[in-house]
Formats: C-alpha cells, sequence, structure tokens
C-alpha cells in the first residue's frame, strides 16, 4: 500500500529537529530497526540543515519542502528548496568539501546521505534550487518478502 | 529535544559533557560556550563525554573539529569518551579518529590527560 506525506516549514534551524523527527514518526509504521531510524533522522537532517545554510542562507522566508512516500518497504524521501543552488554537484558532493569553513561545516553531508541510503539523486540549477531524492529499503521489510 | 551543555574545569582540561541533541541549531550554543571557556580558562585539552548524546549529525562534527583546531594551536589533545555506536560511525567517515583520541569511559579519558 502506497502512503505518502508532504510537509513545509519555514527555513529556520529549530526546525531541523521537528522535521526529522516527523519523517521519523510517519516511517515508524514499516517497524524500522533502531539502526534505520537513526539513519533516516540523519539524513533528513543533513540535507534540511544544507537548504537552510546554502540553500537560503539563513533566510527564514525560504521555505523547506519534504515529501515522503513509503511503499511495500521502500521509503522514498525528497527534500527540496527554492534557494541558491548548487553551482558544481560532483565538487559538493567529495567528502570533506564545504563552500563555507568559515561557518565549521564539516563537509560531511552528503557522504552521510550516500552512506546511510540506497539510492541517492541530487537536482540541482543555480538560482532555482536544489532537489534531493533518497531511497532505502528496509530490513524487516526484506525478511517479509522473502 | 534540544542540547544540554554542562562545561567543568580541571586543571587545564575543559570536560564537556552533552545530553540531548547537537545538530546545526544547537552547534551554535556549544560554539560559543566552549570557545570562551577555552580563552578564559586557558584550555589545553578537552574531553568530550558524549554518554548522554542521542543524536548527532554532521553538524556536530564541524563544531567538534572547530573545537580540536582551537585546541592544537595551543599543543594540547582531544579525547572523545562513552560514544554510541551511531556517533561512531560519523567519527570513522570522517575520519576524526586519526585526530582525536577515543576512551571508553571519562575516568580512561582523565588519566591519558594525567589529571585523574
Amino acid at each position: 500500500m502506497k502512503n505518502v506525506m508532504n510537509l513545509e516549514f519555514s527555513a529556520l534551524s529549530q526546525n531541523e529537529s521537528f522535521a526529522r523527527v516527523t519523517v521519523a514518526a510517519f516511517i515508524a509504521q514499516l517497524d524500522p530497526t533502531m539502526d534505520e531510524l537513526t539513519e533516516i533522522k540523519t539524513v533528513v537532517s543533513e540535507a534540511v540543515t544544507n537548504s537552510i545554510i546554502h540553500g537560503y542562507e539563513n533566510d527564514p522566508n525560504g521555505i523547506v519542502y519534504i515529501s515522503v512516500l513509503i511503499e511495500d518497504g521502500f521509503i522514498d524521501l525528497t527534500i527540496k528548496d527554492k534557494g541558491l543552488g548548487i553551482m558544481d554537484v560532483e565538487e559538493a558532493r567529495q567528502p570533506l568539501f564545504t563552500t563555507k569553513p568559515e561557518l565549521e561545516r564539516s563537509g560531511m553531508g552528503f557522504t552521510i546521505m550516500e552512506n546511510f541510503m540506497d539510492e541517492i539523486e541530487i537536482k540541482s540549477q543555480p538560482g532555482i534550487g536544489t532537489e534531493i531524492r533518497l531511497r532505502k529499503h528496509l530490513s524487516n521489510s526484506k525478511m517479509l518478502c522473502n | 529535544m534540544s542540547l544540554n551543555i554542562n562545561l567543568e574545569v580541571k586543571h587545564d582540561v575543559l570536560c564537556i559533557r552533552l545530553s540531548g541533541e547537537l545538530d546545526h541549531h544547537s552547534a551554535d550554543e556549544l560554539r560559543e560556550q566552549a570557545t570562551r571557556a577555552i580563552e578564559e580558562h586557558d584550555i589545553h585539552h578537552i574531553i568530550l563525554n558524549l554518554e548522554q548524546l542521542s543524536f548527532m549529525d554532521s553538524s556536530g562534527l564541524g563544531v567538534i573539529l572547530g573545537r580540536y583546531k582551537q585546541i592544537k594551536q595551543k599543543h594540547g589533545e582531544m579525547v572523545v569518551c562513552a560514544i554510541s555506536p551511531a556517533v561512531q560511525r560519523l567519527f570513522d567517515m570522517s575520519g576524526l579518529f586519526k585526530i582525536i583520541r577515543l576512551e571508553p569511559t571519562e575516568e580512561n579519558a582523565l588519566q591519558r590527560l594525567g589529571v585523574a
């Protein structure tokens, strides 16, 4: 059965925990393991933080959009902003690369997203915005399939 | 759930005990408090106790690396202790263990720095 959830909120750092907790609550119905729940919360936090800091450069008028689709043990997560966009996506994906070292950014956001999820798709256009699509198959549902 | 920051100075060692969630939002507060304590108390070493930390993301890695650089200038050392498997994964991924020592408990960390 297909189940969809959409969320949009102001690009404020206090909404980072709101976003990851809300997504975690929604996917809880798939009975994920604690590790999987932590992974999902972490990637939501990474993508939302990127939108706030890099997409909107902390402008609270920006809006972050999250949509989650769950179906047959699959999680399909999209996190989108209408911010500045990424000049060079390949460069941004490199571990430890950051455009904002003065803000003590670690440059590990995309590396973490790649490691914690099965698939990642990054669409970004300068001046238009960025859309990150992340997919993951939960271990619990694999057992049910077998 | 927000971040609770407990700071204790022992000689030239700053013990930072964190509970709650360390993300971009709470990293700013930690950066300010720790930076101020390091300057005011002439701190050389940091012990980071993460026993009660329930969540951390790459913003946490950034603020930890920032404090490491701060005490590195004073030829100090950073020791992290009581780390959860989830946080350990992030440390492993970013290579932070190449520069930050891991100890199982705060007591071990204090012994390591010679202030136990």
